[in-house]
């Protein structure tokens, strides 16, 4: 039998809508990103869905030639859930940002996660509500003058990975919106996670945050600042491809190769796929100046995805049941004749 | 042998109250099916506390299940009972008023000591005196305890479990009472404890010495026989609660329209039994989802609507108003969806087990924006099966939100429903987009009936984006432009109104040319049918107008009402659907009969109110 192979180009998933986010700002590389992405995985646009809710970034299925769905606000990852419970056949994506995902749709969020609904989650994290212009969002660093904020923002703020663990996510990555080649690979491997990927993507927005991502931006203090996550490769960065991270009495710490006495077999191993979620915790909130911001996927378990399980039940129960239609239900009702 | 008095009565209404845990929701259910099944015609109403388990033996705990078994049509659960079985002092406190005059009181006199009379609040030895019970009332006092631990000696039961079984000698006593079948009612126990021998046999021993003790002791009251009914036609039947068929029509409706069903739900009083009902549904491959709010129910349903699926939402008033921003979209958005609201008492939290029609206004008018969607009421509990098939049907044929209202007293409530066949169901024919269709938008539609064209996602060659966002009506990009906005506003309010073509016409009961029409709409129809014949039965100076359809109206609405010069809308409400006909239909004379005590109407009260009107 013959297969006809399918392949695709970035332009088969572009629409002919003219992109309208604000020169400069970070979300026409996830745009573009994505489109490559989705031709490299070769699902076809008519079996992708893209959903969001409401803010910049959920504007982006106007620019997707796929089947798409701009909701209400915070709504995005349950209306996604439906899509995807309803039609697994869809590769699913839902667009999302910082306010939209964690402020009003912190609830769909979370909830998302613990089900492990195959989706993959692109979250916008610009640090501010753009849209509604410049007020501060759960993600908004404490004391950031905003203008909600005039005096400085009294709020600690939420990280995104830590209530994606916290909710028993599967599934962690974290990208940069300067750093193409790196963010198509973190979304590729979030397209082919099963189960709801999160892919916290660190955009900048120019006109009310500018420069929120500004420690990672640099291309040149980049690599010393930053760390590439790849499972079963070591986690090895630096300019100089030098800089490793360790466990030093059960705390990661950045070491320097060949300073020491360290070797590169001293370097820690990334092991995404550990169920125990400790170490990707760890990495995940990691800091600079004394430790290098993970990028990458973190975390990537296999676990049953909800809309699996629902579907094998349906099997499960249907095999064992005498109903197998309505006439059949309702024959199987206690009755009498009249 | 000797005679016993049989009293040969058209119909009956018997009423059990107790504690919530005294099993009188299932006394009732066993009652009324008994009844069914030799050929009665039932309605029931069971009437409990939100609280699962109140103190013992306080008023806040009483739950009370009335069933009217008629040999003739009947309308409602009855008025006033004929036979009232009271498990405790709090339950005649809390029921007395519901008493027919003439009628019996069977009550446990083991549990009307004076600790069982002070929980209850009473201050004498003698609750009847103190309530002031007419003479007129037969009172047959039962050692209802003490004569259910006779019955059970050597069984080896807990006092405990002993004690759980009284209700079913008060069953057995009032099955004899009314000439019940034994064998049927067996029947019923069998399938209700089939899993719990030990349980069934104590049941089943328990409701056989109630009957003969009735039997033997020749208890000095006419028992009563009720023939069959001639008002139902033959057929086979079962005794069902709205919330089950209000499930079963979408199943009927999504299997008929070639879709799977997907119900996104959230638990709230008194709707959960739709999404459990359903739930047990994977066998038909039905997909729900408990979510993790109302908000969810919902976004998921439109998830799944826009995924291909008839989706549907079950919730009650407090759910629906989560909900509203997002039957908002599925109006901005044109996605087939079911909304189910079953109506109790508000605002707020409110009265959750208690009935009324006061969400009315929320559903036609409760969100942002000019977005109609179809609004229409059932109203019974076999109805609704009708009522919930069609919902399905206009939403996906016209691709809107459909919103039925239901209420807590069709939706617990049962009645005999004639068991359907789908090949007898309405066709549906979902609109999707003519395969052949080129340069498929957000708004494509079909131009003669307004309604877009449906494109399932997965399909090849119809991607499109959908959204919230106003739309340029032809290109189905986002639009600010103000005439278009303008075209796009009106075009959705058409769409909705198109479906007035497509349902029944309103019809009149009795006279055109009566003095007084009655206008009523979704649950209140029993009650108001019951007052309409009564006062016809004299004077015939009453005609019925009864609606279900309330969005669209039939599109005879003011033809029909424009012929009476006085007119009288009754709704368990302040006056909601009143409000909404004098807004649709400028300058009728409406009067108003409105009542929000979180129960139904009584025909009594309706029927002294229409005499009313009628002598002015």
């Amino acid at each position: 039998m013959e297969t006809k192979i399918l392949t695709y180009t970035a332009k088969d998933f572009k629409s002919d809508q003219q992109v309208r986010w604000c020169p400069g700002c970070g979300d026409y590389a996830i745009v573009n990103s994505l489109q490559k992405v989705m031709a490299d995985l070769g699902v076809p646009p008519h079996k992708t869905a893209v959903i969001s809710g409401i803010g910049c970034s959920s504007r982006l299925p106007y620019y997707m030639k796929t089947y798409g769905f701009h909701t209400i606000h915070g709504r995005g990852a349950a209306i996604a859930t439906g899509v995807k419970a309803a039609n697994p056949d869809l590769t699913v994506w839902q667009i999302t940002g910082d306010g939209d995902c964690l402020a009003i749709g912190g609830n769909h969020f979370i909830h998302s996660v613990r089900r492990n609904i195959d989706i993959n989650v692109l979250l916008f994290n610009n640090q501010i509500y753009g849209l509604t212009k410049g007020q501060y969002s759960p993600t908004t660093l404490k004391g950031k003058v905003t203008n909600s904020s005039p005096y400085g923002t009294i709020e600690e703020p939420f990280r995104p990975a830590e209530l994606t663990m916290g909710a028993r996510g599967t599934f962690f990555g974290r990208l940069l919106d300067v750093d193409l080649k790196n963010a198509q690979q973190v979304m590729l491997e979030a397209a082919k996670h099963k189960g709801t990927s999160v892919v916290e993507c660190l955009v900048n927005c120019v006109i009310f945050n500018d420069g929120a991502h500004g420690y990672l931006a640099e291309r040149n203090t980049r690599p010393d600042r930053t760390v590439f996550l790849e499972h079963g490769k070591p986690m090895i960065y630096g300019v100089n491809r030098d800089k490793g991270l360790i466990l030093e009495n059960g705390r990661l710490k950045a070491v320097t190769i060949g300073e020491n006495g360290i070797t590169e077999a001293d370097i820690l191993v990334h092991n995404a796929e550990d169920p125990n979620p400790t170490l990707h915790w760890e990495l995940a909130m990691m800091q600079g100046p004394d430790l290098p911001i993970a990028l990458g996927v973190i975390r990537a378990v296999r676990a049953e995805t909800y809309n699996d399980a629902l579907d094998k039940q349906i099997e499960e129960v249907k095999a064992k049941s005498k109903i197998k239609c309505f006439d059949d239900l309702v024959d199987n009702l206690e009755q009498w004749e009249i | 042998m000797e005679k016993i008095k049989v009293k040969e009565v058209d119909n009956v209404v018997v009423l059990f109250a107790g504690d919530s845990g005294d099993g009188m929701q299932l006394t009732g259910t066993l009652f009324s099916n008994v009844s069914a099944v030799i050929g009665n015609e039932i309605s029931t109403f069971p009437d409990y506390p939100a609280e699962i388990r109140a103190p013992q033996g306080t008023l806040g705990g009483v739950s009370g299940f009335q069933v009217h078994i008629g040999s003739s049509k009947v309308y409602t659960p009855g008025d006033l009972a004929d036979v009232f079985v009271a498990m405790n002092p709090a339950a005649l406190k809390t029921n007395i008023h519901k008493v027919k005059k003439g009628g019996v009181i069977i009550y446990d006199e083991d549990s009307f000591l004076e600790n069982d009379l002070t929980k209850a609040g009473f201050t004498t030895d003698n609750p009847f005196v103190e309530l002031g019970v007419s003479e007129t009332i037969n009172l047959i006092p039962t050692q209802l305890t003490t004569l259910t631990q006779k019955s059970l000696e050597g069984f080896g039961l807990d006092g405990k479990s002993i004690l759980r079984s009284k209700n079913m000698f008060a069953f057995g006593l009032v099955c004899w009472l009314f000439n019940r079948p034994m064998d049927k009612a067996e029947h019923f126990l069998e399938n209700k404890f089939k899993k719990k021998p030990s349980v069934l046999e104590a049941n089943i021993k328990v409701m056989n010495d109630g009957y003969n003790y009735g039997n033997n002791l020749h208890l000095s009251i006419p028992t009563y026989t009720i023939e069959r009914s001639s008002d139902t036609k033959p057929g086979k039947y079962t005794s069902i609660s709205g919330n089950t068929t209000t499930a079963f029509g979408l199943i009927a409706a999504a299997e008929k329209a070639g879709l799977e069903l997907f119900l996104g739900s959230y638990p709230i009083t008194p709707a959960s039994d739709i999404m459990q009902v359903l739930a047990r549904r994977r066998d038909l491959g039905v997909k729900v989802m408990q979510c993790e709010d109302e908000i969810a129910g919902i976004a998921t349903a439109i998830g799944a609507s826009f995924a291909g699926c008839l989706a549907a939402t079950s919730t009650s008033g407090p759910g629906l108003a989560l909900k509203s921003e997002a039957i908002g979209l599925a109006v901005m958005s044109e996605l087939p969806l079911v909304v189910i609201d079953v109506m109790r008492g508000g605002p707020s939290t409110g009265m959750p087990t208690k009935t009324e029609q006061t969400d009315l206004l929320q559903a036609l008018y409760g969100r942002n924006g000019e977005s109609p969607a179809v609004v229409m009421a059932a109203s019974t509990p076999d109805d609704c099966f009708h009522y919930s098939y069609m919902a399905a049907k206009i939403a996906l044929e016209n691709m809107t939100p459909v919103i039925l209202l239901t209420d807590s007293f069709i939706a617990n409530g049962t009645s005999l429903w004639k068991l359907p066949k789908l090949a007898d169901m309405p066709e549906i024919k979902p609109n999707y987009v003519p395969a052949d269709y080129k340069n498929y938008n957000a708004v494509s539609r079909n131009e003669e009936t307004k309604v877009r064209y449906w494109a399932i996602p997965g399909t090849e060659g119809f991607e499109y984006r959908n959204g919230g966002l106003e739309k340029d009506y032809v290109k189905g990009s986002i639009s600010t432009a103000a005439v278009n906005h303008q075209k796009m506003v009106d075009t959705r309010a058409e769409k909705v109104q198109n479906v007035k073509y497509s349902i029944p016409e309103l019809e009149i009961i009795g006279n055109e040319d009566a003095d007084l029409l009655v206008v009523g709409w979704g649950s209140t129809r029993g009650h108001l049918m019951d007052a309409v014949s009564s006062i016809n039965e004299k004077s015939k100076n009453v005609a019925l107008a009864h609606f279900n359809y309330i969005n669209p109206l039939p599109k005879n609405t003011e033809e029909v009402l424009r012929k009476f010069k006085n007119i009288v809308v009754c709704e368990l409400n302040s006056g909601q659907f009143a409000a909404y006909l004098r807004s649709k239909i400028p300058g009728l004379n409406i009067m108003q009969y409105n009542k929000v005590q979180g129960q139904p109407f009584t025909a009594i009260e309706l029927e002294e109110q229409f005499e009313l009107i009628l002598k002015k």
